[in-house]
């Protein structure tokens, strides 16, 4: 008789497998139009420590030293099956919110920056910013009306990415081009991790050493 | 004279005074690096309702009850804020009411299985 081995329970004992997304980009390029096109877009309210310039002015009688305000996040989930969800997380990007990004990039599976080629350097620190992390990201090309169309190697090129970092011309109001990217960006992201070994291989000895993952 | 009536910044804005009220003033919960966002959090089994929990710990109690789920999203249907939500959820995985399971990393993703499955889930869609 054959042996069964016997397989980890699925239900209940696994734990959910959530990838987080970024969708980050300077301000009005598309970001909650992106996350509500391809997902069901639900408010997601953080806290934000109130410093330097954004200090209200107005007397806070009582709650001293506690100086936060609340920020409203694009959040949106993809249900790919029952236990594993796609996370999409529309990030603000001005300065007074990158302590969100540090803890949204933490574990994250990757990002999309959006740009508008009418004023690229708006999405220059999103670019900088997950390069130096090593976080995989797509560049996604918003066109809009009006604006002169450019070759996505003319994209890359401006933007002086990496070879590989795809850049993808799109429009965020529609789902399938939405999704488009999102594609993109996890064939991106496979690249980056070992295909899987044939279970034989894997176990004869000699066989190949599996790979170590690149990112840290 | 006292005035109860909580502090607004704007509209965008929570009640601070409630906020940290609900939290008795703290922002991160005890001996405990924050949760991340993508914690699991699962209902202890046979956990009665304690009426002596505070009205959002029961709020997030019975979100929590209904299936595991993550701390985003109990932070969203809640509509608590993000801080908040941790503290209190801290507070009841302390008491035991709640369980929390550290989310799969990237990096720890058994194999390209599921880069694959996400792939054709999205192509899908
Ligand atoms: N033509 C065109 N318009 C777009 C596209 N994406 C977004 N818009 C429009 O641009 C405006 C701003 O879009 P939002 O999605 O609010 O941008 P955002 O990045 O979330 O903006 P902030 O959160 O304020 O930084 C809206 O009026 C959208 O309809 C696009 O791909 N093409
Ligand atoms: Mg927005």
């Amino acid at each position: 008789m054959a042996s069964v081995h016997s397989k980890p329970a699925t239900n209940g004992a696994n734990p959910l497998v959530a990838l987080k997304i970024l969708v980050a980009g300077g301000f009005g390029v598309g970001k909650t139009t992106l996350v509500g096109s391809v997902s069901e877009i639900r408010p997601l309210h953080t806290e934000e420590a109130l410093t330097g310039a954004s200090q209200p002015v107005d007397n806070i009688n009582g709650v001293e030293q506690k100086t936060t305000t609340t920020v409203a996040m694009d959040f949106g989930r993809i249900t790919i099956r029952d236990g594993l969800c796609l996370y999409l997380f529309g990030t603000p990007g001005q300065d007074r919110f990158w302590f969100m990004w540090d803890e949204l990039t933490q574990g994250a599976l990757g990002a999309v920056v959006l740009a508008d080629t009418r004023r690229l350097a708006d999405c220059f620190p999103a670019v900088d910013y997950f390069e130096h992390r090593d976080i995989p990201f797509v560049v996604g090309v918003n066109c809009f009306e009006g604006s002169r169309r450019y070759q996505p190697d003319q994209v890359s090129s401006a933007l002086d990415l990496d070879d590989g970092t795809p850049v993808v011309l799109f429009d965020a109001r529609e789902r399938d081009s939405g999704k488009q990217v999102l594609i993109r960006l996890v064939e991106h992201v496979s690249e980056r991790y070992p295909q899987p070994e044939p279970v034989a291989a894997a176990q004869q000895p000699g066989g190949a050493l599996p790979k170590r993952p690149l990112r840290q | 004279m006292t005035d109860s009536t909580p502090q607004w910044y704007d509209d965008e804005a929570g009640p601070l005074v409630r906020l940290y009220a609900m939290t008795a003033g703290r922002a991160r919960s005890v001996g405990e690096t924050a949760l991340d966002l993508m914690a699991t959090i699962e209902a202890s089994p046979m956990v009665p309702d304690n009426p002596m929990l505070s009205p959002e710990k029961l709020t997030l109690l019975r979100i929590c009850q209904r299936q595991p789920q993550t701390v985003t999203d109990i932070a969203s249907e809640s509509n608590l804020p993000l801080g908040v939500v941790r503290v209190l959820l801290g507070d009841l995985i302390g008491a035991g009411y709640i369980t929390v399971s550290r989310p799969i990393q990237p990096t720890q993703l058994p194999d390209s299985h599921i880069l694959k499955e996400v792939l054709d889930g999205l192509r899908a869609l």
